[in-house]
C-alpha cells in the first residue's frame, strides 16, 4: 500500500480496507529491509510510529480524520523532534534529544501523520550529495553507487525507495529539488517564509526553507498544505493563514507561459539531461502551453554569492554550538576557550568547518563590503532578473542539475566542483522563489533526470498544478527502482 | 585573492576551530579554490545597486512583552554536557 498514492492510501484507511497500524508496519518493514542498502534513515522510531498510528486509528473511527491521518512519514534529520535523536547529521549533536518540537513537526503531528524515524543528510544540510553526513552517505536507491543528491538525499531516498510515501526536507541552495531530481520523485520548495523555520535547525536563515517529498505533485500539494502557515515564532514567517495548495491541480494548461532561460540552456547540461528536459517542455507545449525565451543574465552568479552569503550566515548561526548547552564536548581541555576550540573541531565535519572559515573570513574587519556586501548586491541583481523574467511568464522550466545522479565519491574532494552543481537551482533561493522538480525521463545508466519549474512569489499552487497536469498525461512519476 | 597560513591560522581562531598542526596546508588549498569561486563576483559591476540582505522587505514583527514560555529548565538542561544545581559548568574563568 505504501507505494499508492495519499489519495488512495487515504481512501482505504477511510474504507477500514487497511488501518494506520498495518500501513505503520509496512513502512517500518520496508526501511528496516532496505537501510542497511540504502541508509536513508539515521533514526527508526518504531515505537513512537505504532502509538501514533494507533492514535491515528482512533481518529479514523472516530470520524475525525484529516487527509494525512495514519499517513506515514518521515522527517529529514533537521527538524527537532521531542523525546526522539536529532542529529543534523552531525557528530556535534549525535546525541541530541531534543526537547521540543519543531512548528513543522507539531503541525504533521496535529494532523495526524505517523512519523516512522529520520532522515540522513549532509551534515547541517551543507552539501549536494549526503556524503557529508557522519553517519555515512546515503546511496541512491536506482543505483546505490550514486549519490542520492543533498542535502535532503535522505528523505528524496526514502521516498524514491518506497519506504514512506512522503517526507519532509529543507532547501537553502536546492536541498529538495536536487536529491528530488537524482532519485526520480516530486519535491517542492516553497516560497521563503511559507514554511516556519521554528526547530528546524538553522543553517543560512535568509535562505533556508522546509518543503516536501512526494510520489507526485498531488502528493506534494497535500503535506505542504499541511506544513505552511504561520507561526509568530519565526519573525521571518509570512502572515498568511493556512492554504490549500492543490486547488488549482484540475486547471488546464491551456495559456500557461513557459519561460526558459536562454542561460540555462547554453551550456553545461549533459546531452541526456538536455533530451529530457526538452522532451518534457515540448510535453507542455503539447498539453496547451507556450514557451517564451527569457534572460537570467547574472544567474551565473548565483553560486559566488551563494558561497558569501550562506557560509557568513553559517559562521554565525553555527557560532551556538559551543559545547556547554547541547552537543559535543570534548573530552580532554585546558581553558574555556581550548574547550570551545577542541569541542567544535571534533564535533564538526570538513565541509561545516571549511564554509565556517569562509564565512568568518567574508565577515571579518576589512572584507565585509568587498564580499559580503557585494554579494548581497549581487542578489539583488539575481533577483531583478527573475521579475522582469516574470514578466513574460508564468512559470520558468529548466535543468535542475546538470547531470544525472554521480559516483559516490567522485566530487567528495573537490568542493568546487560539488558546489557546481547547484548551478541551476541557487539563484531560486537567493530571491526566496518557489522552485519544485518533477520527474521526467531516464538518462544515462537509467537514472531519473528531473525538471525544475520556477515560480512567481506564492506561485506554489501554479507550479503544483502545472507539475500534476504533466503528470496526469505522463507515467515517469509513477516508476520505481528495481527491487523497491 | 589567495589565503596565507597565518591568514587560514587566524580565522581559525576567530571562528573557534582548533586547526591541527597537520591541517592548516589542506585547508588552506581547498579555502583558496573556494575562494577563487568567489572572486567572478568581483567582474560585476554593483554600483549604485542596493544590497539585498533578505528575500523579504518587510520591517521586523514586535511581540508584546509578556510572559510566553514556561519554565523547563531540567528538560533543557537535560541534554547539557555538564550542569549541576541549575547552572552550566564549564572550565574556571575567574582565578
Amino acid at each position: 500500500m505504501i507505494e499508492s498514492s495519499l489519495k488512495d492510501i487515504a481512501a482505504a484507511l477511510r474504507d477500514k480496507k487497511v488501518s494506520a497500524v498495518e500501513l505503520a508496519t509496512e513502512s517500518l518493514s520496508r526501511i528496516e529491509a532496505g537501510n542497511a542498502r540504502i541508509n536513508a534513515f539515521v533514526t527508526i522510531d518504531r515505537d513512537g510510529a505504532l502509538a501514533a498510528a494507533k492514535a491515528a486509528d482512533e481518529r479514523l473511527a472516530a470520524g475525525t480524520a484529516g487527509p494525512l491521518t495514519g499517513i506515514p512519514l518521515a522527517h529529514k534529520d533537521v527538524f527537532c523532534t521531542e523525546g526522539v535523536l536529532t542529529t543534523c547529521g552531525s557528530k556535534m549533536l549525535s546525541n541530541f534529544v531534543s526537547p521540543y518540537d519543531a512548528h513543522v513537526v507539531s503541525l504533521l503531528k496535529a494532523a495526524g501523520a505517523v512519523m516512522v524515524g529520520k532522515t540522513n543528510m549532509d551534515e547541517f544540510a551543507m552539501g549536494s550529495s549526503n556524503e557529508n553526513s557522519h553517519f555515512g552517505p546515503t546511496r541512491n536507491p536506482w543505483n546505490t553507487d550514486k549519490v542520492p543528491g543533498g542535502s535532503s538525499g535522505g528523505s528524496a531516498a526514502a521516498v524514491a525507495a518506497r519506504m514512506v510515501p512522503i517526507a519532509t526536507g529543507t532547501d537553502t541552495g536546492g536541498s529538495i529539488r536536487q536529491p528530488a531530481s537524482l532519485c526520480g520523485i516530486t519535491g517542492i520548495k516553497p516560497t521563503y517564509g511559507r514554511v516556519s523555520r521554528y526547530g528546524m535547525i538553522a543553517y543560512a536563515s535568509s535562505l533556508d526553507q522546509g518543503g516536501a517529498f512526494g510520489y507526485s505533485a498531488e502528493d506534494c500539494a497535500l503535506l505542504l498544505s499541511a506544513m505552511a502557515g504561520h507561526d509568530p515564532r519565526d519573525s521571518t514567517s509570512l502572515e498568511q493563514g493556512a492554504e490549500d495548495f492543490g486547488r488549482d491541480l484540475a486547471k488546464p494548461l491551456a495559456g500557461l507561459r513557459v519561460g526558459l532561460p536562454k542561460e540555462f540552456f547554453a551550456e553545461g547540461m549533459s546531452d541526456d539531461v538536455r533530451a529530457a528536459v526538452d522532451a518534457a517542455i515540448a510535453e507542455y507545449r503539447n498539453l496547451g502551453a507556450t514557451t517564451v525565451e527569457v534572460s537570467l543574465p547574472n544567474a551565473r552568479l548565483a553560486i559566488p554569492a551563494y558561497y558569501v552569503i550562506a557560509p557568513a550566515e553559517a559562521s554565525s548561526n553555527l557560532s551556538r554550538f559551543d559545547g556547554v548547552r547541547y552537543g559535543h564536548r570534548a573530552a580532554d581541555y585546558g581553558d574555556l576557550n581550548d574547550m570551545y576550540c577542541k569541542s567544535r573541531a571534533e564535533g564538526f565535519g570538513g565541509e561545516v568547518k571549511r564554509r565556517i572559515l569562509v564565512g568568518t573570513y567574508v565577515l571579518s574587519h576589512g572584507y565585509y563590503d568587498a564580499y559580503y556586501i557585494k554579494a548581497q548586491k549581487l542578489r539583488r541583481l539575481i533577483a531583478n532578473d527573475f521579475a522582469a523574467a516574470f514578466q513574460l511568464c508564468d512559470v520558468i522550466a529548466g535543468p535542475v542539475s546538470p547531470t544525472v545522479a554521480f559516483g559516490i565519491g567522485e566530487k567528495s574532494d573537490d568542493p568546487v566542483q560539488m558546489y557546481l552543481s547547484d548551478i541551476y537551482t541557487i539563484a531560486v533561493n537567493l530571491a526566496g522563489l518557489p522552485g519544485l522538480s518533477h520527474p521526467a525521463g531516464f538518462g544515462a545508466g537509467g537514472l531519473p533526470v528531473g525538471l525544475q519549474l520556477i515560480g512567481n512569489y506564492f506561485g506554489e499552487a501554479r507550479l503544483l498544478n502545472a507539475a500534476h497536469q504533466y503528470q496526469q498525461h505522463t507515467d515517469w512519476h509513477t516508476r520505481a527502482p528495481a527491487g523497491v | 585573492m589567495s589565503l596565507s597560513l597565518d591568514e587560514v591560522r587566524h580565522i581559525a581562531k576567530l571562528a573557534r576551530l582548533e586547526l591541527a598542526a597537520g591541517d592548516a596546508e589542506a585547508t588552506q588549498a581547498k579555502l583558496n579554490g573556494i575562494f577563487g569561486l568567489i572572486e567572478e563576483m568581483q567582474a560585476v559591476d554593483t554600483d549604485g545597486v542596493e544590497p539585498m540582505s533578505h528575500p523579504q522587505e518587510l520591517a521586523q514583527r514586535l511581540r508584546n512583552d509578556a510572559v510566553s514560555e514556561t519554565d523547563r529548565r531540567a528538560a533543557f538542561q537535560a541534554v547539557a554536557p555538564q550542569t549541576e544545581a541549575g547552572l552550566y559548568l564549564v572550565p574556571k574563568v575567574i582565578e
